[in-house]
């Protein structure tokens, strides 16, 4: 499965025409304690690089973009409970939502795991 | 122009142990180390070590009366009993609060005067103008002070230092031999727990540091969780809260103002008194996990009604708590608010302080 980045430190790991999406190890440490999570509904139709939810720490408060364009078809509401997964798990069990992709051809505006790498060095 | 920042004698050991460091008060100081929520969490149960060298220490030296001491705070200096501190306020004409700090009653003739590190240079200039007399001295730069807070703070205190520690009711201090050099250790402290202040020469403060972290009960903690342990029990932070726009009356801290006592800005207090505030603090609880945070805005019925000074995430109430400013027909305990901010939306309910009930502090 191949996952892809933005430069909001968004993720995304797509499997056919699904995609699943949180936010990187690196703005979860960036954030500090995570205390909130808002998730989208599901159903919902999202832009690549619009809304998809928001994220609140003890320092900050910041919203989550979407890394694609699709529909919102599951939630990870696990989070609303226990925001702190986000610190343990950012890029794995943290994923906040699922989105049946509408178009594929939008990766080509997200980074590789590779390209997240460097584009990490030069913040 | 790039501020200068002033580094504490600890800063070294900040960096040492990773510490987030960041600007406050003119000073570069430490955040947090291991986590905001990590360390808000030891405090409430152990004990926590906060490196607190950049508040001002100022001296007066001389007849309190005659020099002029006794009409600068809100709160009568003479009357203060010898080992004791008091809380309190120095004011501007008009009322409003130029900083608020304690005084410490240390000799017949001799107060310590501890202040906000961002309003120290203000302070001194404004208290030095009201002296008719005495000897006054800012001793910040040749002082240290650490805050050990948390249940077990005595413990570790009287394991290190003696059973003298032991006996210091909350608001007393002692002067006590600490490595070598006199100390004044005091029962006071910004987290809610039980706790002391320890004020000691600049030169010995980075060793005591060493010192109390050598025990396994103690860890360092940032502003970022003192901040949090301080909105859990309500204390106001000055600059946010509390500011020279804001008058104690309206901040609901007059139980800290001696009105049988003259004091500078007693007179426009009396005026606010006799007309009423046009706007009063509050106390919140949001429903939900969502943080409000400084000026986002408070509104009823759909038009806004105030702002809010402070707000955080309580990790001991799971939920969202803040302080604001609201009109006074919305002040009342359990009116129902909603706290705004862009798309932002949460629920509210004004409350009493403390948020956080089950402090040590008192213990």
């Amino acid at each position: 499965m191949s996952m892809y980045f933005t430069k909001e430190h968004e993720w995304v790991k797509v499997a056919g025409t699904t995609g699943t999406v949180g936010i990187s190890d690196h703005a979860a440490h960036e954030l500090g304690d995570i205390t909130f999570v808002e998730l989208p509904k599901i159903g919902a139709v999202v832009k690549q690089f619009g809304e998809l939810g928001s994220i609140e720490s003890v320092k900050a408060a910041s919203d989550i973009f979407s890394p694609l364009s699709g529909t919102v078809i599951k939630v990870n509401d696990a989070l609303e409970i226990a925001p702190e997964v986000v610190n343990e798990s950012a890029e794995d069990a943290a994923w906040m939502a699922q989105i049946e992709i509408t178009d594929e051809a939008e990766l080509k505006n997200l980074m590789t795991q590779e390209q997240y790498n460097d584009y990490l060095k030069t913040l | 122009m790039e501020e200068q920042l002033q580094a504490t004698p600890i800063c070294s050991r900040h960096r040492a142990l990773n510490a987030l460091m960041a600007p406050f008060g003119g000073w570069d100081m430490p955040i947090q180390y291991e986590g905001i929520i990590a360390e808000h969490t030891w405090c409430r149960t152990k004990a926590s070590l906060f490196d607190i060298c950049h508040m001002g220490e100022f001296i007066f030296q001389g007849d309190f009366e005659s020099g002029g001491l006794e009409d600068v705070f809100t709160f009568s200096v003479k009357s203060i009993p010898l080992g004791r501190s008091r809380y309190g306020f120095l004011l501007n004409e008009q009322g409003g609060i130029i900083d608020d700090l304690i005084v410490f009653r240390i000799a017949a003739d001799k107060v310590m005067i501890v202040v906000n590190a961002a309003t120290a240079p203000k302070d001194f200039a404004a208290i030095k103008g009201r002296l008719k007399g005495g000897v006054f001295t800012d001793i910040t730069a040749a002082t240290g002070k650490l805050d050990l807070q948390g249940p077990l703070s005595r413990d570790v205190m009287v394991d290190l230092f003696g059973e003298e520690v032991a006996s210091i009711p909350y608001f007393k201090f002692v002067t006590m031999d600490i490595l070598g050099t006199p100390a004044i250790v005091s029962r006071t402290g910004y987290t809610g727990e039980l706790g002391y202040e320890i004020f000691i020469s600049a030169e010995k403060v980075c060793e005591l540091w060493d010192l109390l972290l050598m025990d396994a009960r103690v860890k360092p903690a940032g502003l970022g969780a003192r901040d949090v342990l301080r909105l859990e029990v309500g204390y106001s932070l000055y600059g946010s809260d509390i500011d020279e726009e804001t008058t104690p009356l309206e901040a609901g801290l007059d139980g800290f103002v001696n009105f049988d006592k003259s004091f500078v800005g007693k007179e426009a207090l009396l005026r606010v008194k006799e007309q009423g505030v046009a706007r009063k603090k509050i106390a919140f609880e949001v429903a939900g996990r969502r943080s409000p945070r400084h000026h986002y805005d408070i509104c009823s019925a759909g038009s806004t009604v105030g702002s809010v000074t402070s707000g955080v995430f309580s990790p001991m109430l799971g939920r969202g708590i803040g302080i604001g400013f609201v009109t006074p027909e919305h002040a009342a305990i359990g009116t129902p608010l909603t706290i705004s901010h862009g798309r932002v939306s949460m629920e509210a309910t004004v409350c009493e302080l403390p948020f956080f009930k089950d402090g040590s502090v008192r213990s």
